[in-house]
């Protein structure tokens, strides 16, 4: 049964892999004009113009140049940069050893501080904490994140004097260093996430401490705080896990932000890179791995899902 | 449910109609913004730079000497701009693709739900900066890739409504008697879809306010002369340690929008669930 549930989410995923890698391949389409003569300006040398029309493979019909990409992409090859020569895929694997650190870092702040604030806000409901937490949850998907970044480094670097506004230390390095450059970033990152866990967990929360099963727990005898983390939570956290799972996408997707204000080398900051300088095989090298990685991600919470709720149905 | 009933049950809610307030009043000084600026928003004075607040420069001066307050003012524009290209788009193309993928069904609404899905698995602001990047950096093409983005995800919704409503009796019974497709649609499925849709909509202005200023931010929306709260949020963050404020303004300006937009996004949401029990004053 499980098995056959996984076979079915894969046949879901691989159509799905192939219609992202066309539209991250499309962007190329929707240049107006030359694209090679777009790309370069008027300037351009023709040699130039002859190696930027062959990476792109603008000599061919449409979908014998997806086709092209395409086998090329599967085999780990995207291209080379039109800007500096360099192998697409060798750039994007280093930048990306960055940003996971970066991303898995906000994810754990937007993980433990959500069910803090939720489990402290239902525990102590009506009192200051829990307006606290309900008051992070409205503002905290409402303020812009690069905002709260410079907020941040404007309070803790550049008043406080406590943490560096930018740079960036791989862990493997100097776990120390690591630390202390990570956490701004982190916590600018994944201020929506910890916003969104907080609302999501509360009212999941809630809703079974209301339920049959945790009244009659109550009624047992046991006490508040066993009731709330032993029977509460551990089926509270089941709608959060799909939280977390599209969480992942879009703290993957505001690296874009984060990472400039911070002066990460990450892929998010490769990506904006790559667009001021129309380093178009760059750019598509980038979204389609971020793209992938996002598609993973969707189909590892799916399944974790379905092994955590016994009651769905694998059909 | 009357369009009466749904207003004063949103008047009900407290935040969401302050949110509602917000918003008109923040169109209405987007529309009349020329007119409201004390001085021309464009307009350099390099001997009076990074000044504090006056009675001449309310919010005081940027790093060109340009009128910060005028600057906020004009930035609405942008902000309510890609608020409304966020929400027609979606609505004139995404929703009507969806209703037709999910009235006919079969094969077409199959490969139809799978290139959506496809188009929603890559983050949003990526696909706004591929498009962006694509079309050329400007604060037109930046509002235009804003609307394409929320597109799909209409047209999903608009499509799974429909799927509901297509099996009810009342839409059956039409189709029996020989009711016409065009009618069948226009008569039945959209009035009946339209509530989900609406909630939405009401919350891509604040989506759309958040895009538009990581866009700008990022110097792929707005250039000057034209003014963003992202741009101005960019040109004021090199000023950061001179005089702060440059970037607070605009930041409480985007800050306020997005929650009067979710705050009104709330309230319809809560006002037009018809199992919402909420004691009509």
């Amino acid at each position: 049964m499980f098995l056959r549930f996984l076979l079915r989410r894969l046949l879901y995923v691989i159509p799905m892999m192939l219609i992202t890698s066309f539209v991250v391949f499309s962007f190329i389409l929707l240049i107006p004009g030359d694209p090679a003569l777009t790309i370069l300006g008027e300037n351009a040398t023709e040699e130039r113009l002859r190696f930027v029309r062959e990476q792109l493979g603008l000599d061919k019909p449409i979908p014998v140049q997806y086709f092209h990409w395409l086998t090329n992409a599967l085999q780990g090859d995207l291209g080379r940069s039109i800007f500096t020569g360099e192998l697409v895929h060798e750039t994007v694997f280093s930048r990306l050893t960055v940003t996971f650190q970066l991303v898995v870092s906000a994810m754990i702040f937007a993980t433990i501080g959500g069910m803090f604030f939720a489990i402290a806000s239902v525990y102590f409901q009506n009192s200051w904490i829990d307006y606290f937490a309900r008051f992070l949850g409205v503002i905290g998907s409402a303020i812009p994140n690069f905002w709260l970044a410079m907020l941040l480094v404007l309070l803790f670097s550049l008043n406080l004097h406590w943490l560096p506004a930018t740079g960036f230390t791989s862990i493997t390095k100097d776990p120390v260093q690591f630390l202390r450059g990570i956490i701004l970033p982190s916590i600018a990152l994944g201020a929506v996430g910890m916003a969104q866990i907080t609302r999501h967990l509360r009212s999941s929360l809630l809703e079974t401490m209301n339920s049959e099963y945790v009244r009659t727990a109550y009624s047992k005898g046991v006490d508040k705080w066993r009731a709330v983390m032993r029977h509460g939570l551990r089926n509270a956290m089941l709608p959060v896990v799909t939280t977390i799972g599209i969480l992942f996408g879009n703290l993957l997707g505001s690296t874009v932000v984060i990472e400039t204000i911070f002066g990460i080398a990450g892929m998010g900051q490769l990506a904006v890179n790559s667009i001021l300088q129309r380093d178009f095989t760059m750019l598509q090298g980038v979204i389609l791995v971020m793209v992938v990685l996002v598609i993973v991600i969707n189909f590892i919470t799916d399944v974790v899902y379905a092994i955590l709720d016994p009651r769905i149905e694998y059909d | 449910m009357s369009l009466r009933t749904v207003f004063r049950r949103i008047m009900a809610e407290r935040l969401a109609f302050a949110g509602f307030i917000f918003i008109v009043l923040l169109v209405l000084v987007a529309i009349f913004a020329p007119w409201l600026t004390p001085h021309d928003p464009a307009e350099q004075n390099l001997s009076k730079v990074l000044k504090g607040w006056s009675t001449e420069h309310w919010l005081g001066t940027d790093e060109l000497g340009r009128d910060v307050f005028s600057r906020l003012i004009m930035g609405s524009r942008a902000a309510i701009q890609s608020g409304a290209i966020a929400i027609l788009i979606p609505l004139f193309i995404g929703v009507p693709l969806g209703i037709i993928s999910g009235y006919l069904g079969g094969i077409v609404d199959d490969i139809f739900m799978r290139i959506v899905d496809g188009i929603i698995a890559i983050p949003a602001i990526l696909l706004a900066l591929g498009i962006t990047a694509a079309f050329g950096a400007s604060l037109w093409n930046a509002m235009i890739a804003i609307g394409i983005i929320f597109t799909p995800q209409f047209a999903r919704l608009a499509r799974g409504q429909t799927l509901q409503i297509r099996k009810e009796h009342y839409v059956e019974a039409s189709k029996i008697s020989g009711g016409f497709t065009r009618w069948i649609i226009l008569r039945h499925i959209i009035p009946n879809i339209a509530p989900p849709i609406v909630v939405q909509a009401s919350f891509n202005l604040s989506y759309a306010v958040l895009i538009e200023a990581s866009v700008s931010f990022l110097g792929l929306g707005a250039h000057d002369p034209q003014v963003s709260w992202g741009s101005m949020i960019q040109q004021g963050y090199s000023m950061i340690h001179m005089n702060p404020w440059l970037i607070i303004y605009p930041g409480m300006a985007i800050l306020l929008t997005v929650l009067a937009g979710n705050f009104f996004g709330d309230g319809l949401r809560i006002s037009l669930d018809p199992k919402h029990k909420l004691e009509d004053k």
